[in-house]
């Protein structure tokens, strides 16, 4: 009968093979989403870039608006600030990084003396600020995983309409830019109010400068007051696409790393299982000839050799 | 003469066009032929039409913004659909909601431009365009 020791480790030695097979598995799943999420992010990128080139065109053509979403206000009075994170967890420091950069704005904007609001996307930057105790103008949740323009419209609609209502004077973006595979960092961008249409351009993304001189219809600012928020709109699906390729990459991650600890784990428990069990089997063999040499029988000889004779069948 | 129909999830359309014919908010049609003068529009919810030689083919445009540089004209729009995408039930189903919004209020401007949304959708689907 195998000892309590090697019953337990056994056991163990389950647990961990079952959690491997999970991580294993997710880690998989988050490889072909990160695939599915990268393409997405590139095949929004030609609007995107459509919609800055067009904004380029109306600054050289010499578009003048004072559209509210340019309003720019010294003393912010209220700083809004966007967080975009996900709805499930196990993606390593994915959130975790987003969240802090989230409360590192708020703190600023604390210290600066304005009030701030918090337009939270995803389920965990709502459960963390929900349990501090912070107060949340919207949050969002079932976005994150595949985001769809309606859903960015739905976020952009909401902040905008509070921008332009004068509830906020300022709004930063939180997200984690998706570099490279390998790389995702989390940016705080400027969100609105808008840099005007020259900053805008300078920012780059734009199919390049632009040269021709333009026609407008209706006019170069009507057509740029009815682009702005589609710009608005743009900038945040990009980022929530962005968002949700850094997701999955850093889910791969983490799950793959914690694959390769549970193979770890799992050759470092085997081996203990096998010491303890080699342990029990000299004991019981000891014990075995000690009690036959206390007996001091003539044929003790041949219990010993019997001994070695039933034991043979177990493994060294 | 390149033509692009870009919506914010992809390109839905890409290929070369003889002219192309669109409607903007002042609510006149242009047509673009190839060395067209540069030129940004805002679009109407309307039909856009591509010709290609003998071949035409026909989008559904929720708004959205013409393009026209060099040699390219450029159509950004929310919602860019062809025949094949257009699922004729539910612009039915739309249009007959919208119908009866609009009949319970004749102001209501959101009801009367998903009714315009339906129409044009099923004018694209059916290829008998509505005015």
């Amino acid at each position: 009968m195998p000892g309590a020791k090697e019953r337990e480790l056994r056991r163990r030695i389950g647990s961990v093979q079952s959690t491997k097979k999970i991580t294993r598995a997710m880690e998989l799943i988050a490889a072909t989403r990160v695939v599915k999420a990268m393409q997405r992010a590139n095949e929004a990128k030609p609007y995107a870039t459509q919609v800055t080139s067009v904004i380029e065109n109306l600054a050289a053509g010499g578009a003048r608006v004072s559209h509210p979403l340019l309003r720019e206000v010294e003393n912010p009075k209220r700083v809004g600030i966007i967080a975009i994170t996900s709805d499930r967890g196990l993606a390593g420091s994915y959130n975790a990084a987003v969240i802090k950069a989230a409360e590192r704005q708020l703190d600023a904007a604390r210290t600066a003396g304005s009030d701030y609001a918090l337009i939270l996307i995803g389920k965990k930057a709502n459960d963390y600020f929900s349990f501090r105790n912070y107060r949340i103008d919207a949050s969002y949740t079932g976005m994150t995983d595949t985001p769809t323009y309606e859903d960015a419209r739905e976020v952009a609609g909401k902040v905008v309409d509070m921008f332009i209502g004068g509830e906020l004077d300022r709004v930063e973006l939180v997200y984690t830019e998706f570099v490279t595979m390998g790389t995702q960092r989390v940016t705080v961008r400027r969100y609105l109010p808008l840099a005007t249409a020259s900053e805008i351009s300078e920012e780059g993304g734009g199919a390049g400068g632009a040269l021709a001189e333009f026609e407008f219809e209706p006019s170069p600012s009507g057509v740029l007051e009815s682009l702005l928020p589609r710009y608005m709109e743009s900038r945040l699906f990009s980022a929530m696409l962005e968002a949700s390729a850094s997701e999955h990459a850093n889910r791969q991650r983490a799950m793959k790393a914690a694959t390769d600890n549970a193979e770890e784990l799992i050759t470092k428990l085997s081996r203990e299982m096998n010491q303890a069990r080699q342990a029990a089997i000299t004991t019981e063999i000891m014990e075995i000839v000690g009690g036959a040499e206390a007996l001091g029988s003539d044929d003790q000889k041949v219990v010993i050799q019997s001994i070695f004779e039933n034991t043979e069948g177990a493994p060294a | 003469m390149q033509v692009e129909l870009v919506s914010p999830e992809r390109i839905t359309f890409s290929g070369e066009a003889d002219k192309v014919l669109v409607r903007t908010v002042g609510g006149g049609d242009i047509e673009f032929l190839a060395g067209h003068v540069p030129f940004i529009g805002v679009l109407q919810v309307s039909a856009a039409k591509v010709v290609n030689g003998d071949s035409a083919e026909v989008f559904a445009i929720h708004q959205g913004f013409v393009q026209m540089s060099g040699d390219k004209v450029t159509i950004l729009s929310d919602v860019s659909e062809n025949k094949d995408d257009i699922d004729v039930a539910r612009a039915t189903t739309a249009k007959s909601n919208a119908e009866a919004a609009v009949a319970a209020d004749g102001e209501d401007a959101e009801a009367k431009a998903a009714l315009r949304r339906a129409e044009i959708r099923l004018g694209v689907a059916s290829g008998d365009l509505p005015a």
